[in-house]
């Protein structure tokens, strides 16, 4: 009955676990970076109806939202080759990330763009801005800011829903995880350690995130003095 | 023994001290107004004799209940002291019956037909017996309100409470309550009110309390402090809101 | 290949993973859901510890993967002498994951009820416990809802997660008529039209009555 613990079976890997800490927070900040950026160009076309883009987005929003995770990357690993498309497991993982985060962004930035007051649109109309110059000068950075926090917690969901990304031989530290425990038969200390880690980095991408948005997304330039 | 007795009461927000040592003596029938300018500490003050707002320092005693730096018999006070609010604050899962015989059945365990009596009879007295089984979101501001002075009525209080009670108000629609609110003090309810209806506080009011930076600064007989302001901050706001 | 097995064939068996897919959502949501009322109830309590200890609880399943929550109730419980299956590991993890997330819902919907009426209700002399039960929970349960229907798409799609640690459900169904039939692009198309068949009407509905209730306000 007396189990022993045995953590330092665990730290024996340390290179792996880190390695696999690095895949997972690589994957994390491109899936962060190209997501936002097509949840910025979806969200536009969704808030502002431009056919027929809206209603490709939308078709795309509301079937990644309505399919899991797993079985997207199932589908671009397993799926893609017998199309004649060659694809390796991080690249894989690191599409599925980016294609999962771009559907759940486009639609937090479209009600951040929704969001904007009506006048706001009108003045910058009034100043004879066009579409384009309006949406980047005038609605983009409010609309981020309102749905900064929102971005960041669906950064995070994604991170930690990656870790099936070790289904397909991805080597992100869940994979490291399995690896390790299959070497030292350690599998409750194992998981415990790298569940720890995750927990960090999800508390870590947070925090970041959270600066980010402040110095840079909120961010008011420094007052000058007269004028 | 008055009714409503205040002593040295103090009162904190943070860094904020919005009530720097408050006495006040209120006597069962008085109708008391209270006055003052935004941040006066006036509805502050009135939020303290329900309990809403604990205080820092002082004593304050309703009815011979004291209630002290702790929340000793909240409870008790509570059912000796109603609350009107700006905002009406009705229920909005209930209807207007069941807003008012809520209080009587949770907390005074009046049985439902008895409290579904009182409720009748105090809607009748705020003129809205008709509305029984409406929602509030199916009545004006005006009624929304008689019906929350009919909610604090039920249980019967000693004193009523109210903290601007018309301000969120239509002004087409300020007098029904007023009305309402006339009709308690000449039956002899003991009122307290936060109020900016100068010309309600002077007719009906049989006290006059001026609040300034946390404290009574002036209090009296309304229709002489109205003619005859004693300070000139009190003859500011009399000029600047009349 | 598809002389061995027909498109009927597949469909058969993916209807059967789908099955114990809606057998496992269920059972996460409605264990899930009662688990999260007992953790709404000591995150709103008002007592200290019952918050910090509720608080963390819902830091720790938000804070890490599913996936790793399997991993260790799977092996954990095999460590204290449980004999655990696939099946049980994954209902217990999703179980506690759901709870999670539900109660952290609904804890918002709880302060999305206005200020105005706890003081209405507290000037009444309502205590705590009749405040909640009262007014509180009965204005919460209406907000609640939209979003409730909304999270069970979310405990669908996490169930595929089960399939990692061996339980058979569509996934794990359709992996293994993956491998066996050499048409990964057909089948796991196959099954993402099935999980899109029982979230999508989910989506819908929880849009509708979000919908509604704003319309209502």
């Amino acid at each position: 009955m007396a189990y022993q613990f045995d953590f330092l079976a665990v730290f024996d890997y340390g290179d792996m676990l880190l390695k696999g800490a690095a895949f997972t927070l690589a994957m994390t900040a491109v899936g962060a970076v190209v997501g936002t950026a097509i949840g910025i160009a979806g969200g536009m076309c969704r808030a502002w109806k431009l056919h027929p883009l809206d209603w490709l987005f939308g078709a795309y929003v509301e079937l990644i939202r309505n399919t899991p995770f797993l079985v997207q990357l199932l589908f671009i690993f397993f799926g893609l080759p017998s199309l004649g498309v060659q694809i390796s497991e991080w690249q894989a993982s690191f599409l599925a990330v980016v294609v999962n985060l771009g559907a759940y962004t486009t639609e937090i930035i479209r009600a951040g763009i929704q969001a904007t007051p009506r006048g706001q649109i009108e003045a910058a109309q009034s100043l004879a801005m066009g579409r384009l110059q309006i949406f980047f000068h005038v609605v983009l950075r409010p609309a981020l800011q309102k749905v900064w926090p929102a971005l960041s917690s669906q950064i995070v969901i994604v991170m930690l829903g990656s870790a099936v990304c070790s289904q397909i031989a991805a080597e992100d530290l869940t994979f490291a995880a399995n690896f390790i425990q299959s070497r030292n038969f350690r599998a409750f200390e194992t998981y415990l350690v790298v569940t720890a880690m995750y927990f960090a980095m999800a508390w870590m991408v947070r925090y970041a995130l959270n600066v980010f948005g402040r110095r840079v997304i909120v961010a008011r330039k420094p007052q000058t003095r007269g004028a | 023994m008055p009714l409503v007795k205040l002593r040295g009461v103090h009162k904190t927000f943070g860094s904020n001290h919005v009530l720097k040592g408050i006495d006040l003596d209120v006597e069962a029938g008085d109708v008391v107004a209270l006055i003052g300018r935004s941040g006066s500490g006036k509805s502050t003050l009135l939020r303290t004799i329900n309990g809403l707002e604990s205080i820092d320092r002082g004593e304050l005693v309703v009815d011979g209940v004291a209630l002290d730096d702790g929340f000793g018999d909240l409870r008790t006070l509570r059912q000796k002291v109603g609350m009107v609010f700006q905002q009406f604050n009705l229920f909005p899962h209930l209807t207007v019956g069941e807003n008012v015989m809520l209080a009587l059945k949770v907390v005074k365990k009046t049985a439902h037909a008895e409290a579904g009596d009182i409720a009748k009879e105090m809607l009748l007295k705020v003129g809205l017996a008709e509305k029984f089984s409406a929602y509030p979101d199916q009545l004006s501001g005006g009624q929304q309100q008689r019906v929350a002075i009919a909610r604090a009525l039920a249980m019967r209080p000693r004193v009523l409470l109210c903290d601007e009670i018309t301000s969120a108000l239509d002004p087409e629609l300020v007098n029904e309550v007023l009305a309402v609110v006339r009709q308690l003090a000449e039956e002899g309810m003991t009122l307290i009110m936060v109020t900016h209806e100068m010309r309600f506080a002077r007719e009906v009011g049989n006290k006059l309390i001026f609040m300034h930076h946390g404290l009574i600064h002036e209090s009296g007989v309304p229709r002489q402090l109205f003619a005859e302001p004693g300070t000139p901050e009190l003859a500011n706001f009399i000029g600047a809101v009349s | 290949m598809l002389t061995q097995f027909s498109i009927w064939a597949l469909l058969d068996s993916l209807a059967e993973g789908a099955k114990w897919t809606v057998a496992l959502s269920l059972i996460a949501f409605v264990c899930g859901g009662i688990a999260g009322l007992v953790v709404l109830f000591a995150r709103v309590s008002g007592k200290r510890a019952l918050t910090v200890l509720s608080k963390a609880y819902i830091e720790v399943f938000q804070g890490t993967p599913l996936l790793m929550q399997l991993f260790i109730i799977f092996f954990g419980l095999s460590m204290l002498g449980v004999d655990v299956s696939a099946w049980l590991a994954a209902a217990v993890g999703l179980t506690l994951f759901t709870s999670a997330y539900l109660a952290e819902i609904w804890r918002g919907c709880v302060e999305a009820v206005p200020k105005g009426q706890w003081e209405a209700s507290a000037s009444l002399a309502l205590n705590y416990r009749e405040q909640m039960r009262h007014v509180v929970l009965p204005q919460a349960l209406r907000i609640a809802i939209a979003p409730t229907v909304g999270f069970l798409v979310q405990v669908v799609k996490s169930t595929a997660v089960a399939s990692i640690i061996g339980f058979t459900e569509l996934t794990k169904t359709g992996s293994m008529l993956a491998n066996a039939t050499f048409q990964p692009f057909l089948i796991f198309g196959l099954v993402a039209i099935a999980y899109f068949l029982l979230c999508y009407p989910l989506s819908l509905y929880a849009r509708h009555l979000e919908t509604k209730y704003h319309a209502a306000r």
